[in-house]
């Protein structure tokens, strides 16, 4: 699940070399528009699950598109820093209007998909685990069939690579970079309703904390690297869980930061990633 | 600039809060209660400023030096104080009790500003943002798990000690200090770290080391106004210098127009004013209640709207001629 919100930024910085901060805000909307649309289905069937699904990534994908049109396109040449702060005044824009239109409380979260519980001599496994396990590895492979091997994808890397020499050759940038934010933001939904069903209580602060967890599994991985982003989401998981079950579960949530601080002064690239140089 | 004289000003101001303070119980409670906000906001812009404005760096943990300063200060009024102190001490020796306080939280605060600058003023931009982000977390999180000090409920009861003249007199310290800073040969390092960190480097600036003295220096202050704030709301908690906090300071830093000392001075007034303004708005009809409650909604609009029309700050009437030389 992570992995899921992580892939999402990751996919926005390798193309525009930003942190879209607004992304687990992105999330939290997500999870809303599943609420909403759940409820309404309520039959927990796997095709009415995967439908609602489809709505909430669909929605929160045309959201990601109008935040780059209206928030950071104007601003696509100015300082990162300018871009920075844009992008911090979204995220609390999206959490405030949130508190406003969903109201502050927490709201249970409709069972989308059937659950059931699976024992495997003594352990007990529910669906629920498997659903998120199987969506989120299919996620992860249809992303890498998209980037790899479309046409889109292969604008996105271009992009990626350097935007001046891709619009050379054609690439028409302001479309890739709606694309990857649209998709990004897809991914966000889909984070967001798989972490409202496992979890299923929402509230428009939801995103932050697993918003700023899945930061850090990016920059473990090594940010604007897929393969990576996916291995620093898993293996942040794994580490929560751990410190969860430990005596330390009171500092749970200074334990990603940690990690961040630590990984930034060991090997700031992250896991997989390559340190550019910087260019003068 | 009105800092052409800074010693001068400096008198006047520490004059001016004196007489204030002296004056206070003549003065509306109420206004009083915005008199020292607005205060303690300049010692917190004007510092961040240092770090985000004039050394170019980012920061988002402002509110987390201001909590080790409140906490810190507290603990010395509190728990130290009534030990030294005699027990019907003149106000002469519980003022400088209290100075010595305010001073131990800034102390504090600078010594976090090292821990936590060293290791990370080595990155860029958006990783530093982050990483001085997570500070504030973690520093809430300490709080909270420290028994003595309240643990998530706080610490309650400190002593009523911030009154006009502490909250001003920071305030006019705060600025001369930086002004002063910015404006020596030393000064000049920051500013060039802030313009081209590698040409500056390449003209023999330690980039790094001017950052992490801003950064000291900036959460010093910020330590000073979080006793400040300890000993004016009378009750800390880790829940008042959450992210929110830092947000706050971080919108008066960039109204005002980063690097530019006045205009953030007077932003950290008018944003101090604006919720006061909003209360009263939504004071006159219950239809216009939700507007009292849409403070933070209100800032991140301003946020986006800044950075879209006015990045140079609202205040900021100067074409930047310093960075085209």
């Amino acid at each position: 699940m992570y992995a899921l919100i992580a892939i999402g930024y990751t996919l926005v910085y390798g193309v525009l070399r930003f942190i879209n901060f607004a992304h687990c805000d992105v999330f939290m909307v997500g999870a809303f528009v599943g609420y909403y649309t759940g409820r309404n289905f309520s039959s927990s069937t796997i095709g009415g699950g995967i439908l609602v699904m489809i709505i909430a990534m669909l929605a929160c994908a045309a959201l990601g598109i109008v935040i780059e049109l209206l928030a950071y396109r104007p601003l696509r040449n100015r300082s990162r820093l300018t871009v920075l702060i844009t992008a911090i005044g979204v995220s609390l824009f999206l959490e405030n209007a949130g508190q406003m239109v969903f109201g502050p409380d927490p709201k249970p979260f409709p069972e989308i998909f059937p659950t059931r519980e699976f024992a495997l001599g003594q352990l007990v496994i529910s669906s629920k685990d498997i659903a998120v396990f199987v969506i989120t590895v299919s996620f992860l492979l249809a992303l890498k069939l998209i980037v790899q091997h479309t046409k889109m994808g292969t604008a996105m890397r271009a992009v990626s690579f350097n935007p001046e020499a891709a619009s050379l050759m054609g690439v028409n940038v302001n479309v890739v970079i709606s694309f990857t934010f649209g998709l990004g933001s897809a991914l966000a939904a889909a984070g967001g309703i798989l972490w409202a069903y496992k979890f299923p209580k929402i509230d428009p602060l939801m995103g932050v904390a697993p918003g700023v967890t899945a930061f850090v599994a990016a920059v473990l991985g090594g940010i604007g690297n897929i393969p990576g982003a996916a291995l620093g989401g898993l293996l942040i998981g794994i580490i929560e869980t751990f410190v969860k079950g430990s005596r330390f579960s009171t500092w749970t949530d200074a334990i990603a930061f940690l990690i961040l601080i630590l990984i930034l002064f060991f090997k700031p690239a992250g896991l997989l990633g390559k340190l550019q140089p910087e260019k003068v | 600039m009105f800092f052409a004289r800074p010693r001068t000003f400096l008198l006047l101001a520490l004059a001016a809060s004196a007489v204030l303070g002296f004056f206070q119980n003549q003065i509306d409670p109420y206004y009083v209660d915005v008199l020292t906000r607005i205060g303690i906001n300049i010692v917190l812009a004007v510092s961040l400023n240092l770090i985000n404005g004039h050394t170019g760096q980012f920061s988002l943990g402002h509110a987390g030096f201001m909590a080790v300063g409140a906490y810190t200060a507290a603990a010395v009024t509190m728990f130290a104080g009534p030990h030294v102190l005699p027990v019907n001490a003149p106000t002469i020796i519980i003022m400088l009790w209290f100075l010595v306080a305010l001073l131990a939280g800034g102390a504090m605060a600078a010594a976090a500003g090292l821990l936590v600058g060293a290791p990370s003023l080595r990155l860029k931009g958006d990783y530093l943002a982050i990483v001085t982000l997570g500070f504030g977390q973690i520093i809430s999180v300490i709080f909270r798990n420290i028994e003595p000090l309240g643990g998530a409920l706080g610490l309650n009861k400190i002593p009523s000690y911030t009154n006009l003249f502490w909250a001003f007199g920071a305030a006019a310290v705060t600025v001369y200090v930086i002004t002063a800073m910015v404006n020596s040969t030393y000064g000049r390092g920051f500013i060039a770290t802030h313009d081209d960190e590698i040409a500056a480097e390449a003209m023999g600036i330690n980039t790094t080391r001017c950052k992490i003295v801003a950064f000291v220096i900036g959460a010093f202050f910020a330590g000073i106004a979080g006793g400040l704030y300890g000993h004016f709301e009378l009750s800390i908690s880790p829940r008042g210098f959450d992210f929110n906090k830092s947000v706050e300071i971080v919108v008066m830093v960039i109204v005002g127009g980063m690097g530019n000392t006045l205009g953030v001075v007077l932003a950290a007034i008018l944003l101090t004013l604006l919720p006061e303004g909003l209360r009263m708005l939504s004071g006159v009809s219950p239809s216009l209640h939700w507007i009292g409650e849409s403070r933070l909604l209100l800032y991140s609009l301003l946020l986006i709207a800044m950075m879209l029309l006015r990045p140079q700050g609202l205040f900021n009437f100067r074409k930047s001629a310093r960075t085209k030389v």
